[in-house]
């Protein structure tokens, strides 16, 4: 394999990588406060039709964004109704919010489909774009960049600041923290709404950059393999960086082996490899050593119920 | 925060339900418009199979305007769901009933069975019974069409080709689109990636994307949605479009496009079935009789590669020209279809081969 073609494989890596980082980093720190939602193919793609739909509209990249923050981050005030006002179960609410979000998307989206809109323009960065070979990989669309941010300053406010400590108190010690005065529930709900926003904002990198059109079901259950991704990284920002471009570039490379037919097994077993490696960190962190170092916020997918 | 007790929504959800339930048990006035019910397999608005087959019905429409009421249920999964769906659409009145994918085939016969009198249209099977036919579309003829063209376009003389699954539909496409282009270039050599998805755009586009990395300058595909062709088009290499004429997905990059016209055939069983002369058959129509369709050459065509898809579209339409016509052999070299002669039908759906020259 030539290195151009190395510096193409980790192109399209990264962009099969963003949405997932995108929408696993939400989820990730709803998980630390303690919330379960499994409704995130269902926000995925909401925020797809939404930011889709206001671009083919307005034509205005910054509105289409926004918007399918808005949509993402809106779905997801429902589940948090659900689950902390009315202590619905939060698995059978998270499904019911995929299923829900999968058949909005698609009402949302029935007169959008076989428009396309252009790609978000790509913004190269002065200095680094100009490297000769790997000037490429930095010469991407802003959400690309906003995901490898959000991932720094995700992992900085869960690990260094007072808000950050809070909400992994209110995800691994519920009662406690609001024994000692926090308003465990309003914290748990704007973290469902910051989890809903950056699944709108992976679904909309999805229909506005990566494949710019819509179509029903477009991601293709990249939101169950963000939830994936959450697990494998051990609910931790950095790992679920890692998790991404190694769920994506096995996608990506397996392709790439194909084409170049020096694929020695089959590429089924490639694909499915990822999943193994979520299986095997399940295990580990469930047993042995791991147990205490990895395990998953205490309060996961229990309902809290202040005492009166 | 809002104050909702649960007890009231509940009782909400269930006063809701119970309406639903009711507009749904209404007896079907059998009296009135012929009724007419489509099953899809993905959803209508998939630009690519479903959506020809409900452009379909909405010919039908168009031509019996208040004769006939159609009905349809996208996204059905395939297999035992299917049953439940297709007898709703039994006992809802539905006196014809297009299924429109493979899996449907084995519900299809079993609720015919049931109802003698409601006619059944199974796309693409193998079986049929007195009140079910079978009908699809020769589709590699349209390949064939589409590997004349690469053939004088290819500057690279590699094509890249996206399939869903090695079933012998998808590679009977890729051998007749290989034996066409070589015909024109023998040097073509046709790489072929799976995605193992009927219909997964990001992947079909990364897939495309490693294609082109490779050396492609035309991208084929087997796959349901528009995203190659529009990532053909960002690239600035050429790409044939699946299903459906794609035009604005690539204006430059689309050659061409294999479009599944299900309309006359639609309008015509549905003409028998309302007069009564209905009859049990098994169809597999192509370009003659227009079920494949070519959607209009696009500007990467030259005036060579024009002539070459014409005179294949004429020789196949005329019937001199079988795109599997023999001496065709498999890429490991073994002789698989003897000189002069062609191929049954049968065989071609046993496929499971491909042609020297392709990489899979």
């Amino acid at each position: 394999m030539s290195a151009e073609m190395l510096v193409s494989l980790l192109l399209t890596t990264m962009t099969a990588a963003t949405p997932l980082l995108l929408a696993a980093l939400g989820e990730l720190v709803v998980e630390r406060a303690g919330v379960l939602n499994l409704g995130v193919e269902g926000m995925m793609l909401t925020g797809a039709v939404s930011g889709f739909a206001i671009m083919s509209l307005t034509g205005s990249p910054w509105l289409a964004v926004l918007a399918a923050i808005a949509a993402g981050a809106l779905l997801a005030a429902i589940f948090g109704f659900l689950v902390l006002n009315l202590m619905s179960n939060q698995v059978a609410t998270g499904l019911a919010l995929t299923i829900f979000g999968t058949g909005l998307s698609a009402l949302i989206g029935t007169g959008f489909t076989g428009h396309p809109v252009p790609a978000l323009a790509k913004l190269a960065i002065p200095g680094l774009a100009a490297i000769p070979l790997l000037g490429r990989l930095f010469e991407q669309d802003a959400l690309v960049y906003l995901a490898t941010i959000a991932v720094a300053v995700i992992a900085w406010f869960l690990k260094s600041t007072r808000a950050g400590l809070i909400l992994r108190a209110v995800g691994e010690a519920d009662l406690s923290a609001h024994s000692i005065g926090y308003p465990v529930l309003r914290i748990r709900f704007l973290a469902i709404l910051f989890g809903g926003a950056m699944a709108g904002l992976g679904g909309a990198y999805l229909s506005l950059a990566y494949t710019p059109m819509w179509v029903e079901n477009m991601t293709a259950g990249r939101g169950w393999i963000a939830l994936a991704i959450v697990v494998f990284a051990a609910w931790r920002p950095w790992r679920a960086a890692a998790g991404a471009y190694l769920f994506g570039g096995v996608t990506v490379l397996q392709l790439y082996l194909q084409g170049s037919g020096l694929l020695p097994v089959p590429p089924q077993l490639l694909s499915m490899l990822p999943y193994l490696g979520t299986i095997l960190v399940l295990t580990l962190i469930s047993s042995g050593p791991f147990r205490r170092r990895f395990s998953p916020p205490a309060c996961l997918g229990k309902p809290f119920r202040p005492p009166t | 925060m809002l104050h909702v007790d649960r007890r009231r929504l509940l009782l909400g959800a269930a006063a809701l339900g119970t309406t639903a339930l009711a507009g749904r048990i209404l007896p079907a006035v059998a009296a009135g418009p012929f009724q007419v019910g489509f099953l899809y397999v993905g959803p209508v608005g998939d630009f690519g199979w479903s959506y020809q087959h409900d452009q379909a019905r909405k010919a039908v429409e168009a031509k019996f305007g208040d004769q006939v009421k159609t009905s349809f249920v996208e996204s059905v999964a395939e297999g035992p769901d299917s049953e439940r769906v297709i007898r709703q659409l039994a006992t809802g009145g539905s006196q014809l009933i297009f299924s429109t994918s493979f899996g449907f085939m084995n519900s299809a016969l079993k609720v015919a069975k049931q109802f003698p009198a409601v006619k059944f249209e199974q796309a693409t099977g193998y079986k049929t019974a007195t009140n079910v036919a079978e009908y699809n579309g020769r589709f590699y003829e349209g390949r064939a069409v589409c590997g004349a063209i690469a053939g004088h376009v290819s500057k690279s003389g590699i094509i890249g080709y996206v399939g869903s699954f090695p079933i012998p539909e998808v590679v009977m496409g890729i051998n007749a689109f290989t034996l066409a282009a070589q015909k024109i270039n023998p040097a073509i050599k046709v790489k072929v990636i799976w995605v193992n998805s009927w219909f997964d755009p990001g992947k079909e586009a990364d897939a495309a994307k490693s294609l082109i990395d490779q050396g492609a300058d035309i991208i084929c595909t087997h796959t349901d949605s528009s995203a190659i062709v529009q990532t053909a088009e960002a690239r600035g290499v050429h790409a044939f479009g699946q299903d459906s004429d794609m035009k604005q997905f690539g204006p430059n990059a689309q050659l061409t496009a294999i479009v599944d016209n299900w309309r006359d055939y639609y309008i015509a069983r549905t003409k028998a079935a309302m007069d009564g002369t209905w009859k049990e058959q098994s169809v597999w129509d192509g370009l003659k009789e227009g079920i494949v369709q070519m959607a209009p050459y696009g500007p990467g065509v030259t005036d060579a590669a024009r002539a070459a898809a014409d005179a294949t579209k004429a020789g196949i339409i005329a019937g001199t020209l079988h795109p599997f016509m023999g001496p065709v052999t498999d890429n490991k070299g073994t002789v698989r279809i003897a000189a002069g002669t062609k191929p049954s039908d049968a065989d071609l759906f046993k496929q499971d081969w491909y042609v020297a020259g392709v990489q899979a």
